[in-house]
């Protein structure tokens, strides 16, 4: 017998009382009538206690900002579906690389480059809780993981108050990462400390009008 | 006859046993105060900053009654459940194992660790591989396991044993973390101090070339969704997106019982998962894959669903709702056993209430290292309270104490003290009369008690109460006698 045909029998004697499945309750919130201005006041909260960097911005002042927070970058990784003019006031002295299907930046040269600049798919207030799902302008997973800083576009109308306010924007099976904040460790006697393996710097644009 | 016990729950094998009796290896344990210390500072610290988030949703309890209700109904339609799951899976480019026990999952990682011909792995932080001891048999292998999580490092480096099942090393405070590091780490700053984040710094510096070279990385779950083969883990530092993302092969090995229904459950349990664990209102980071994506990630993926143990106990009709654990730790940060004794004294990977119910309920509670765990708790209802999908810690505990006495006096065949004392108790409480006649003999007791009016040393298994207390000398009267002589005297 096959392991799978034994676990599964096993599992079928051992229910042999035949529990009664019961209904999901499901009465926790899963609307809110929050308006824009409180959204953006929650978030910022959130990702401000996490340790990022927040700046609410209109969507003219994308280069401005993006040069700003790439300022000691000496380089700059993005998804080749990105909106290349929100890089269009960097620097010479920032050297720009292209992820792109057929033109994948390698583990190595990823690790030489200093930030990476993605937009994001759904942001819950809640939690603080910015969702990538691999969209052209956000990328592979590992261009906004290797880079030690990534610098994160929220437009507006993609931020919700709940996480399951969130659920129906996600195509839940491409990669996914929710990310909470820069990463962080509470393994120190269980006190959150910000920067360990992924990226130690966090820059949020939340950007009105996008 | 053999035929009709093959598809029986078989009971789990690997790091699931106690390794003395809880009561001994509480005793030594409480004797090592620097642990309680490091102890009663983090479990306090935590205990407040997850009240404190919790406090905030206003619709916690309603989470919790969803939480509890989808894994009750995953748990009676688990064999449908698996099947999707598989299902799903495979249609994605994924690989599915089955393991019936520890020993089983362990070769089937080896195999395929091997198949790739790399002799080391990086790991992210997986309490199943902890239970079936996978580390120690890869390197039994050749293979070496590289733990990338932060405590398990420290674990790791200081040849320990992890004692808590979400922060490994909470037993050590960050002086003792920096002795291991200065000691272990084969490159490392002789100057460093021990400030959280320049340790944390240390950690990044000594993983960070292992990372980028990986060809395999070995990964736990904290969910599986059935109706799209989706998988996913909550964590923290950013290793475990290491791990999941850089690799050429992922190996994931998971407990049967953590499949989830549907995708939008995870809803439900993202919101229960990190404010009960770390107590904050979201980890960092949380990763999901469906097996493999084009051009993104690792492009060869597998995954081993593990009985071990699961099904038995999942046959123990009170018992089985102990599956439903979500791993988050918020039972252990609110004991008041385990703040005391740590994790280490309940021997089994899994320690505290969760701890003293799951693995007997894996190995089988007839087995004998694991018979005082069910003990191991004063009943107070705290980690009950605590629980984001309300398992009913305490009253599993009772339930197991009565099959733990079934199963030894099946063993003794004569009837042991405690069988006498119950039958006594049975006749004394059964009947207003017989308790009164008992009372009488009360004010004999004054006869054993010393100058001070207290009894120093009980008899027999009794001994055991008076080894660390004294009882108060009985008064020269019962309460009954006392109040029927009221009575007459008005
Ligand atoms: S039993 Fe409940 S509180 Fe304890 S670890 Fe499991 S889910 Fe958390």
């Amino acid at each position: 017998m096959s392991a799978k045909d034994e676990i599964l029998g096993r599992i079928r004697s051992a229910l042999a009382d035949a529990p009664v499945a019961p209904e999901v309750p499901r009465e926790y919130r899963k609307t809110s009538d929050m308006g824009e201005a409180e959204l953006i006041e929650l978030l910022v909260d959130r990702l401000v206690d996490y340790k990022a960097g927040v700046d609410v911005i209109d969507a003219a002042q994308i280069p401005e900002f993006v040069a700003a927070k790439l300022a000691g970058a000496s380089s700059v990784v993005y998804p080749h579906g990105l909106d290349t003019s929100w890089l269009s006031a960097l620097g010479e002295s920032v050297e720009q690389r292209v992820d792109a299907p057929g033109a994948r930046l390698g583990i190595a040269e990823l690790d030489e480059t200093s930030a990476v600049v993605t937009s994001s798919a759904v942001s819950v207030a809640e939690s603080g809780t910015i969702i990538l799902d691999g969209e052209p302008n956000q990328g592979r997973r590992a261009i906004s993981l290797v880079p030690d800083q990534h610098v994160c576009i929220v437009p507006v109308s993609s931020i919700v108050r709940l996480l399951p306010e969130a659920m129906p924007r996600l195509t839940i099976t491409r990669p996914q990462t929710w990310i909470s904040g820069p990463s962080a460790t509470s393994d120190i006697e269980l006190e959150r400390v910000e920067g360990v393996h992924g990226p130690r710097t966090l820059d949020v644009l939340m950007v009105r009008g996008l | 006859m053999t035929q009709v016990f093959l598809g029986m729950p078989a009971g789990g094998q690997g790091n699931l046993f106690e390794t003395e009796p809880f009561p001994k290896a509480a005793h030594r344990e409480l004797g090592n105060t620097q642990m309680r210390k490091n102890l009663r500072h983090a479990t306090h610290t935590i205990r407040d900053k997850r009240l404190n988030v919790v406090g905030e949703l206003p619709d916690w309890e309603e989470l919790r009654d969803a939480g509890s209700a989808i894994k009750n109904l995953t748990m009676a339609n688990l064999e449908e459940r698996l099947e999707e799951f598989e299902k799903n899976f495979t249609a994605r480019g994924g690989v599915v194992h089955w393991a019936r026990d520890a020993a089983e999952a362990n070769k089937i990682v080896t195999e395929l660790v091997k198949a790739t011909g790399s002799n080391e792995v990086v790991k992210v932080k997986s309490m199943a591989t902890q239970e079936i001891g996978l580390n120690e048999h890869l390197e039994t292998e050749g293979i070496e396991a590289f733990e990338t999580d932060l405590a398990e490092l420290i674990v790791q480096l200081g040849n320990d044993k992890p004692s808590h099942i979400l922060v490994p090393a909470i037993h050590k405070n960050r002086t003792e973390v920096r002795d291991i590091f200065l000691k272990e780490m084969p490159v490392v700053d002789p100057n460093l101090t021990d400030e959280p984040a320049k340790l944390a710094e240390a950690a990044r510096k000594h993983l960070r070339k292992k990372f980028l070279a990986a060809k395999v990385a070995i990964s736990g779950a904290n969910f599986a969704l059935a109706d799209t083969g989706t998988l996913g883990v909550v964590e923290s530092e950013g290793n475990g997106r290491m791990c999941l993302t850089l690799p050429e092969t992922l190996i994931t090995v998971m407990g049967i019982e953590k499949v989830l229904p549907h995708w939008e459950d995870i809803e439900v349990f993202m919101q229960l998962l990190p404010r009960s664990s770390t107590g904050e209102r979201m980890n960092p980071y949380t990763s999901l894959w469906t097996g493999v994506s084009e051009d993104d990630g690792p492009q060869n993926v597998h995954i081993v669903l593990l009985d071990n143990g699961r099904t038995r106990a999942l046959a123990d009709r009170f018992g089985r709702t102990a599956l439903n654990c979500i791993r988050c730790s918020a039972c252990m940060n609110v004991c008041p056993v385990y703040e005391r004794t740590g994790g280490h004294a309940y021997g089994s990977t899994y320690p505290g209430p969760i701890g003293a119910i799951l693995s007997p309920l894996l190995t089988g509670i007839e087995v004998e290292e694991n018979g005082s765990l069910p003990y191991a708790s004063s009943l107070c209802g705290a980690c009950y309270d605590a629980c984001p999908v309300k398992i009913n810690i305490p009253e599993i505990l009772v339930h197991l104490r009565g099959d733990d006495v079934d199963a030894n006096r099946d063993k003794h065949k004569i009837p042991t003290q405690m069988d006498l004392l119950m039958k006594g108790g049975s006749w004394a409480l059964g009947k207003g009369k017989n308790i009164g006649l008992l009372e009488k003999a009360l004010p004999l007791g004054r006869l054993v008690s010393g100058k001070d009016k207290k009894i120093k040393k009980l008899p027999g298994i009794a001994a055991g109460w008076t080894a660390s207390r004294d009882i108060p000398a009985p008064p020269s009267k019962s309460f009954r006698d006392w109040w029927s002589d009221e009575k007459e005297s008005k």
